[in-house]
């Protein structure tokens, strides 16, 4: 089994790998309240950036909506608490069938007529909109007024029923991110990943190569909102208040997206890398402006763009594939 | 020997203009045979209506006894029938054993299993020590030939090639030409080739078909067809063809 997972991986990438992974357990022994909250802010946008890399980076569906299937794994898992004291972890079983069925219905509709590029990517965020509309209009889960999680101090972690201390948080997602990408990994690696990228390629010409890519467009889809909404059960039950508004809103699925492009769309470590890049990038500039007692509004917004714009314009690919050249790894679709 | 793929009185209509006008013709198991005529003869919108891309408007194909006109590209593939496009489409981000390996899956389910088999092809086509090179990076006629092993690793009973001679040089024709009839005797792959190149039409086809206006106006052996008047005043003209 171990063999498998590191099957084709070169001995300097495992080591790498390794101390990667053993800094990363580690880190919440040293790192104070306010910097662990970064780290599971960068893990949480690591593991959807994964997963919404599965859409576009794999088979090539942009999708500007994947806030739905946050929104929908939270709401789910936490109107489940909220009512019947649900925990989060059976809350699971509905809320990712339902949201891969959401997914579904996207694909189904998109991919039987033919609708695709920027036109599926409008679709997306149609979808998004129209949950976030009608989550303000839902009394079930408090409508635009919130739903909110009981909160009170907790004695100990309690992982069956995520309530507890950050650093339980920060494992999970921690967790989440490694199974995530051995998982893509597993994927990419697979018939369903050679697929998936020819598609990606030229769709055309994978039908004539025998691709039934209707059904592995649906797949991709399919995957991708399963494991978004899982994400959205954590979001939940880590920030124990939900507004359709802020949820589902289009803002917070660019914020997914922006992870990946700048680390590298389709590669595997491009969405960790870019969680880390942006956050960071995010975090260092409010710290700065501090420091410098900058206090006009939006003026951090404008240097984060600004930043964006560099490294995209200087690095179209990704950080991830100029990254992985400079210390000496290569991976597969870079 | 029987016929492999029977196509039966079809037509093709695009708005006013007939592409294909009640044509018919047979292609025996485990021949080779070559359909030309000057552009705009309806080549390749027979291919199309063969492949799958689009149905015809009358008449129908059968395939191995079973009719697929009208069924779609990809499960024409699956039924046996692989095929090139005029204007090659290799996936360009992916290395060129990759895009192979696209096409070996398709009857395999393990990457192992389709990786080996697409070694065999590559090695076929003399594109073995160029696995590794972005399929985007191969000159033409190296992307030529990896179009023809893509659809060969799909396992095709049929492989319909659509010009894989135009724009190579005459080694090269010839190389591929060789590569072609090593193909159909030693596994009886049955081939079906749109070609201009004559030379390579003459190398190759058992049969050739002579189209012109969406109609056959010709169709037999290779020597009896190019001395035929009608296909010399439409097609060939004055060229020395031998």
């Amino acid at each position: 089994m171990i063999a498998r997972l590191t099957d084709g991986v070169s001995r300097r990438a495992l080591v790498l790998l390794g101390l990667a992974l053993a800094a990363a357990l580690v880190a919440p022994l040293f790192a104070g309240d306010y910097l662990l909250t970064v780290l599971i802010l960068i893990f949480y946008f690591a593991y959807v950036g994964q997963a919404w890399n599965i859409m576009m980076g794999f088979a090539g569906q942009l999708s500007l909506g994947h806030a739905l299937y946050v929104g929908l794994g939270a709401y789910t898992a936490a109107a489940l608490y909220v009512h019947f004291g649900v925990g989060p972890w059976i809350g699971l079983l509905v809320a990712v069938p339902l949201a891969a069925l959401a997914g579904a219905f996207i694909g189904f509709l998109a991919f039987r007529f033919r609708v695709g590029g920027v036109y599926f990517a409008i679709l997306t965020i149609a979808v998004a909109e129209f949950a976030r509309v009608g989550f303000d209009h839902l009394s079930w889960t408090a409508g635009s007024s919130g739903l909110f999680l009981p909160v009170k101090q907790y004695a100990h972690n309690d992982l069956w029923l995520l309530r507890g201390s950050p650093a339980m948080f920060y494992y999970v997602l921690l967790t989440a991110t490694v199974l995530a990408f051995i998982g893509c990994r597993a994927l990419l690696k697979s018939r369903i990943g050679y697929f998936w990228l020819a598609i990606r390629e030229d769709e055309q010409a994978a039908r004539a190569a025998g691709i039934d890519t209707f059904r592995y467009k649906m797949a991709a889809v399919v995957i991708s909102a399963a494991m978004t909404s899982f994400a959205g059960v954590i979001y939940a039950f880590y920030y124990n208040n939900l507004f359709p508004e802020q949820v589902f809103h289009i803002s917070r699925s660019i914020e997914i997206i922006l992870g990946p492009i700048v680390g590298g769309v389709g590669t595997l470590f491009g969405p960790i890398l870019g969680a880390f890049i942006l956050t960071g990038l995010a975090e260092t500039l409010t710290g700065a402006m501090a420091m410098l007692g900058i206090d006009l509004p939006g003026a951090k917004q404008v240097f984060y763009g600004i930043c964006l714009l560099l490294v995209i314009m200087a690095l179209p690919d990704g950080v991830w594939p100029w990254l992985a050249r400079r210390i000496g790894l290569k991976e597969r679709g870079e | 020997m029987s016929a492999l793929i029977t196509v039966d009185n079809i037509s093709k209509r695009f708005r006013g203009l007939v592409a294909v006008d009640r044509l018919s013709f047979e292609v025996a198991q485990g021949s080779m045979f070559a359909v030309i005529g000057p552009n705009g003869a309806g080549k390749t919108t027979v291919f199309n209506m063969i492949a799958g891309v689009f149905a015809p408007d009358n008449g129908s194909i059968t395939f191995a006894g079973e009719r697929i006109d009208g069924l779609p590209l990809d499960r024409v593939c699956r039924r046996g029938v692989g095929r090139t496009f005029q204007i090659v489409r290799p996936f360009p981000a992916l290395t060129v054993e990759d895009n192979v390996i696209v096409g070996a899956l398709l009857h395999r389910s393990h990457v192992k299993d389709a990786q080996a088999h697409t070694r065999e092809i590559l090695r076929r086509l003399d594109l073995y020590d160029k696995r590794g090179q972005r399929a985007s990076a191969l000159t033409l006629p190296d992307r030529k030939r990896l179009e023809v092993a893509r659809a060969l690793a799909t396992d095709p009973r049929l492989l319909l090639l659509d010009e894989v001679m135009a724009g190579l040089r005459p080694t090269e024709t010839d190389r591929m030409v060789a590569i072609l009839k090593e193909l159909n005797r030693e596994t009886g792959l049955t081939i079906l080739l749109i070609e201009h190149v004559m030379r390579a039409v003459m190398a190759l086809a058992s049969r050739i078909l002579v189209l012109h206006h969406g109609a056959a106006i010709a169709e037999g052996e290779p020597s009896a067809v190019v001395r035929d008047p009608a296909v010399i005043h439409s097609y060939l003209g004055a060229e020395d063809i031998a």
